[in-house]
């Protein structure tokens, strides 16, 4: 049987076991219990009037906690993977000009780019937003400036710090809800206020502006990372040595 | 409505699925995954969607339109999608780095050089 007769099978089979919930679904009249739960209490218990936040950051916190987690374990791997010896770095690498369009538009738009995504985060409780967007939002903001300037680096020293602060203190937050109010990453430590402004949601905003910073540095780091291994110098000879050792194993 | 988001959610799973197998770039396949899961997350938004609801923000305007009677959209899903999100990232960007390595070491971006854990 060929390849392309099995991936065929495949998709038919996928599609088949796709299709019951296809057909199953029609969009539903009312919300699940879970869901009618949320929507009568949310606001009340969190303070946050943006249900999917309070969902993200108190009822479901500890799913954040994991991911953020994965991303950190994501972004470590990654950087032990490109990461290479100091005699190994091209001295003069070539790289394509930028035009000065571009140089010159980045000037203007990184500030906007970086306010923006301070903005999502900060009033993540408020409207759609939160920390993991607005931290994408500030990575894209450094991915600009990574292709405005080829030779930009980033300081790794600093963002490490940055990255480790913010990141105990998203913990120590949520440790200090054990201490003071109902349990791990319960936001009630602080006064929850009026819900539908600024200073509201008791600890959200405070969590959600250390998970922006978190991501927004990790991300950045990341593509940093990704820019800088293109300073390795590789050696072509010892590529084509592995290729052949390798077959001749086979 | 909510038969186009699934519609496409579900096209996009099996078209992702058809990159991620029949591909031999490995770019391609890592492509194919991203479109995998992207329908995966546009299948679980429509599966919290509720006929006419309402985004589930209930500042001041979300709190009349909820005593006129209309129901906010499940905020479950979109909480786990965004999740599913941030991980499928950093998922992406790990594969991207092996990519990258095995290109290093092979000089070669086509799955079928890749013999090693072949039996």
């Amino acid at each position: 049987m060929g390849k392309k007769t099995l991936i065929a099978l495949l998709m038919v089979a996928m599609a088949v076991v796709l299709f019951p919930l296809y057909k199953s679904y029609q969009g539903s009249e009312k919300l699940t219990k879970l869901g009618q739960y949320y929507a009568d209490n949310g606001v009340t218990d969190t303070g946050a009037s943006n249900l999917v936040t309070s969902v993200v950051v108190t009822y479901r916190g500890l799913d954040t906690l994991g991911e953020v987690t994965i991303l950190f374990l994501a972004a470590s791997v990654i950087s032990f993977f490109l990461s290479f010896k100091k005699e190994d770095r091209m001295v003069n690498r070539s790289v394509r000009g930028v035009t000065e369009i571009l140089t010159t538009s980045v000037q203007v738009l990184v500030p906007i780019i970086f306010m923006f995504g301070i903005y999502i985060f900060i009033n993540g409780h408020l409207t759609p937003g939160g920390g993991f967007q607005g931290g994408a939002v500030i990575a894209s903001g450094t991915l600009l400036m990574f292709l405005s300037n080829p030779d930009f680096e980033l300081n790794h020293k600093i963002i490490h710090t940055v990255e480790s602060i913010s990141g105990i203190a998203f913990i120590a937050i949520g440790v200090l809800g054990i201490l003071l109010a109902g349990g791990f990453l319960d936001n009630r430590i602080m006064d929850l206020g009026t819900p539908g402004t600024l200073f509201s949601a008791g600890a959200i905003p405070l969590i959600y502006i250390f998970l922006g910073i978190k991501v927004g540095t990790e991300l950045s780091n990341v593509l940093g990372i990704f820019v800088e291994s293109q300073n390795e110098r590789i050696d072509v000879s010892s590529g084509q040595n592995n290729n052949s050792i390798i077959e001749e194993e086979l | 409505m909510e038969y186009i988001i699934m519609t496409t959610g579900f096209a996009l799973t099996i078209f992702g699925l058809y990159g991620l197998l029949s591909q031999k770039n490995m770019i391609k396949i890592i492509l194919g995954f991203t479109i995998f899961t992207t329908g995966i997350n546009i299948v679980m938004v429509a599966i919290g969607y509720v006929k006419n609801g309402i985004a589930p923000i209930l500042d001041a305007e979300g709190k009349e339109q909820l005593s006129n009677g209309a129901t906010i959209v499940d905020p479950l899903p979109q909480a786990l999608v965004l999740t599913s999100i941030v991980i499928g990232l950093g998922v992406t960007a790990l594969m991207l780095a092996y990519v990258m390595k095995l290109y290093q070491d092979k000089k070669s971006l086509n799955i079928n050089d890749y013999k090693d854990l072949k039996w």
